[in-house]
C-alpha cells in the first residue's frame, strides 16, 4: 500500500477523468497532473500510488514521469520561470532576459531557491515566436520582453 | 483576393464563444452535413477541396478518412493534433483561442465522416490557457445539445475530450501521440500498421492537425470546389502562415495557398527592419531546410516547395536579417532535436548529441575544418535512417544551412581557431 492518498475530492476527479477513457492506463498524464496539485510534487511515494490507482507498475509511472518535461519530481518554487529558447525568440534577443533573470533571481537556468520561491528553467519553443521574446510564469505566457518589462511582473508577482 | 475563413474570428470580440460563433452562422454546416450527406459524401466533398495536412506533413486529408476500414466493428476515433511544438509555429494556438467552435463544428464533421462516437483534442501541457478555454466550451456545446447524444436531433452520437500533453516535441508525431494518449511515453510506432487501421487503442483511427480539421465545416459549406480554388494546384484553400524573427510585424497571415513567399514576408509582415538585409528564411518549421534569400518567389505550397528541396510543414515561416549568426542558428535548432529527441533510435540519439556538441564547440572557438565534413556526415547518417521523422527534420537542417551557408561556418572555424585551448587536440564528442 502507498504512503500517500489523494482528498476525497481529487478521487472522485479521477473517477471522472478514469471514465473519459476506454483504458484506465490512458488516464496518466491527467492522474499525474492531478497528483501534482494535491502534493505539490511527484516523489516515489506518489508514484507507486498513481500506479496503484491506474493498476499499472509504479515502474512504468516512473517511465512517463521521467519522459515528459512538465513534471515536477522535486520541489519547484512558487514563481517558475520557464524562458523560451527557441530559434525565433533566440533570434530576438532571449539571452539578454535569460541573463538578467539569473541575475535577479540569483539563481542558474534549471535551479530553485533555496526558500522554494522561484524556479528559473530555459524551456523550448513554447509556441508563442510572434511574440518573442517570451516566457511562461506559472500558468501564463508574457511576450514581448524587456529587461525593463521583466522587471514590472517580478515586481508585480513578488 | 480571397476572404478570411478562419482568421476574420480573430479579430471579433468574443469569438471563442458559442454565442458569436453561431452569429456568425456557425453550426450551419454541421446541421445540413447530418441531415442531407451520407459520411462517404462527406468524405468526397473533402477530397475535392484538396484540403492538405496542415500539421506538417501535407498528406491529403480526404484520402486519408478514406483508410478507415467500413467494416470494422471496432469503435473508431478521431484525434485531433494540437500538440503544436515545431519551432516557429504558433497558428493553431489562435485557432483554439478564436475560433474554438469553428474547431469543434470540423470535429464533429470529421467524426460523421469517419463513424467515430468519441474524438480527442491532444494539446500541447503548455498552452494552460488554451486547454482551460477549450474544456470551458466543451461545456457550453454539451449544455446546447451540440455534443453529446442525438446530436441535432439524429443519431448521430459524439463526446469530445480535452486531453494534456506533458512537454514533448515528439508527441506532435502522430504515432507517439497515440502512445501518450495511452498513457506511456511518447515513444514513435514503426508503421504499418497505419493509425486508422490500428490506432488509439488498436482501433482505427484519424489523426488530423488543428488547423486541417478547422477549414472542414467552411468546405462542407461552400463546398470542395470552391475551396479548392482558393488555393493553387492540388494544394486547396487559404493557409494560416506564422512569421516570427526578424520581421516588423510578426504575426499569422491566412492567405491563399501558394502565395509567395516574397510577399508574405514584405508585405504581410512589414519586412525587415530598416537597413537590415535578408539572410535566409525558413519556411515551414525549423525542420523544414534554410532558403537563401535568393530563393524567397516560391510559392508556399507543399508541391512547390518540395520543389526547390524545402517543405512548407507547418508554414512557420521564421526570417534572419543579415545580424543573424548563422552557426549559432544551426546550433539552437539542433540543440532543440538533441533535446527532444525520445531517445528510441540510435541514429537520432546520438547523431543529435554529436552535432549539438560539435556545434558547440564551433561557436566556443574551438572548431576545426574537418567539424564541417563531420557534421554533413552525421547529417547523413541520421537521415532516413530512423522509425519516425525526428530524425529527418534534424539532419535537414543540419544539411541546408552548412550546404548553403558554407563559408560562414569555414570562416567560424578559421576565425575562430584558436582562441579556445584545445584547437589542435582531439575533442571528445562523449563530453
Amino acid at each position: 500500500m502507498s504512503k500517500v492518498a489523494f482528498s476525497q475530492e481529487s478521487l472522485s476527479e479521477f473517477e471522472r477523468i478514469v471514465a473519459q477513457y476506454p483504458e484506465r492506463r490512458a488516464a496518466m498524464l491527467p492522474t499525474l497532473y492531478l497528483a501534482e496539485k494535491e502534493f505539490g510534487h511527484i516523489s516515489p511515494e506518489v508514484e507507486v500510488y498513481v500506479g496503484e490507482l491506474l493498476q499499472v507498475p509504479a515502474i512504468k509511472v516512473r517511465e512517463v514521469l521521467t519522459f515528459y518535461t512538465l513534471f515536477a519530481s522535486k520541489p519547484r518554487g512558487k514563481l517558475h520561470f520557464q524562458v523560451c529558447r527557441g530559434i525565433s525568440c533566440d533570434l530576438r534577443g532571449c539571452t539578454k532576459i535569460i541573463e538578467h533573470l539569473q541575475e535577479k533571481l540569483n539563481l542558474n537556468s534549471e535551479e530553485t531557491s533555496a526558500d522554494l520561491a522561484y524556479t528559473l528553467s530555459e524551456v523550448e519553443c513554447l509556441g508563442a515566436c510572434e511574440t518573442a521574446p517570451m516566457m511562461q510564469l506559472n500558468d501564463d505566457y508574457h511576450g514581448d520582453l524587456t529587461t525593463e518589462t521583466v522587471d514590472l511582473i517580478l515586481d508585480e508577482k513578488k | 483576393m480571397a476572404g478570411k475563413i478562419i482568421s476574420k474570428f480573430f479579430d471579433i470580440d468574443g469569438g471563442n464563444t458559442i454565442d458569436v460563433y453561431e452569429r456568425h452562422g456557425g453550426y450551419q454546416s454541421i446541421r445540413r452535413v447530418l441531415k442531407k450527406m451520407a459520411p462517404g459524401q462527406v468524405t468526397d466533398e473533402v477530397l475535392k477541396s484538396n484540403l492538405r495536412g496542415l500539421g506538417g506533413a501535407g498528406f491529403p486529408a480526404g484520402r486519408k478518412w478514406s483508410f478507415i476500414p467500413k467494416d470494422s466493428p471496432k469503435p473508431k476515433f478521431l484525434v485531433v493534433n494540437a500538440d503544436e511544438s515545431e519551432p516557429g509555429t504558433f497558428k493553431d494556438r489562435y485557432i483554439m483561442d478564436r475560433y474554438t467552435h469553428g474547431l469543434f463544428e470540423g470535429i464533429m464533421i470529421a467524426s460523421y465522416a469517419i463513424g467515430a462516437n468519441k474524438a480527442f483534442i491532444y494539446i500541447r501541457g503548455e498552452y494552460v490557457r488554451q486547454a482551460e478555454n477549450l474544456v470551458e466550451q466543451i461545456k457550453c456545446a454539451y449544455d446546447r445539445g451540440y455534443l453529446g447524444k442525438r446530436i441535432f436531433g439524429t443519431n448521430f452520437n459524439l463526446d469530445l475530450v480535452v486531453h494534456r500533453g506533458a512537454g514533448a516535441y515528439i508527441c506532435g508525431e502522430e504515432t507517439a501521440l497515440l502512445e501518450s494518449l495511452e498513457g506511456k511515453k511518447g515513444w514513435p510506432r514503426m508503421k504499418p500498421p497505419f493509425p486508422a487501421i490500428e490506432g488509439a487503442f488498436k482501433c482505427p483511427t484519424i489523426v488530423n492537425n488543428v488547423e486541417t480539421i478547422a477549414y472542414v465545416p467552411t468546405i462542407l459549406q461552400e463546398g470542395g470546389e470552391w475551396f479548392s480554388e482558393l488555393g493553387s494546384e492540388r494544394n486547396g484553400g487559404l493557409k494560416l502562415y506564422g512569421v516570427s524573427g526578424h520581421v516588423k510585424k510578426p504575426g499569422v497571415y491566412e492567405l491563399p495557398m501558394g502565395t509567395s513567399l516574397r510577399e508574405i514576408i514584405y508585405e504581410h509582415a512589414g519586412g525587415l527592419q530598416d537597413g537590415r538585409k535578408l539572410k535566409a528564411v525558413v519556411p515551414g518549421g525549423s525542420s523544414a531546410p534554410v532558403l537563401t534569400a535568393d530563393e524567397i518567389d516560391v510559392k508556399m505550397d507543399y508541391d512547390s516547395l518540395a520543389k526547390i528541396g524545402s517543405m512548407l510543414g507547418s508554414a512557420g515561416v521564421i526570417v534572419m536579417d543579415d545580424t543573424t549568426d548563422i552557426v549559432r542558428a544551426l546550433y539552437v535548432v539542433t540543440r532543440f532535436y538533441h533535446h527532444e529527441s525520445c531517445g528510441q533510435c540510435t541514429p537520432c540519439r546520438e547523431g543529435t548529441g554529436w552535432a549539438e556538441r560539435i556545434l558547440k564547440r564551433i561557436l566556443d572557438g574551438n572548431g576545426r575544418s574537418v567539424d564541417i565534413d563531420n557534421l554533413l556526415n552525421i547529417a547523413g547518417n541520421i537521415m532516413g535512417n530512423t522509425i519516425c521523422p525526428l530524425g529527418d527534420a534534424a539532419a535537414l537542417p543540419l544539411k541546408s544551412y552548412l550546404t548553403k551557408f558554407r563559408a560562414d561556418f569555414e570562416a567560424a572555424v578559421s576565425d575562430r581557431n584558436g582562441v579556445g585551448k584545445v584547437a589542435d587536440e582531439p575533442v571528445s564528442l562523449l563530453n
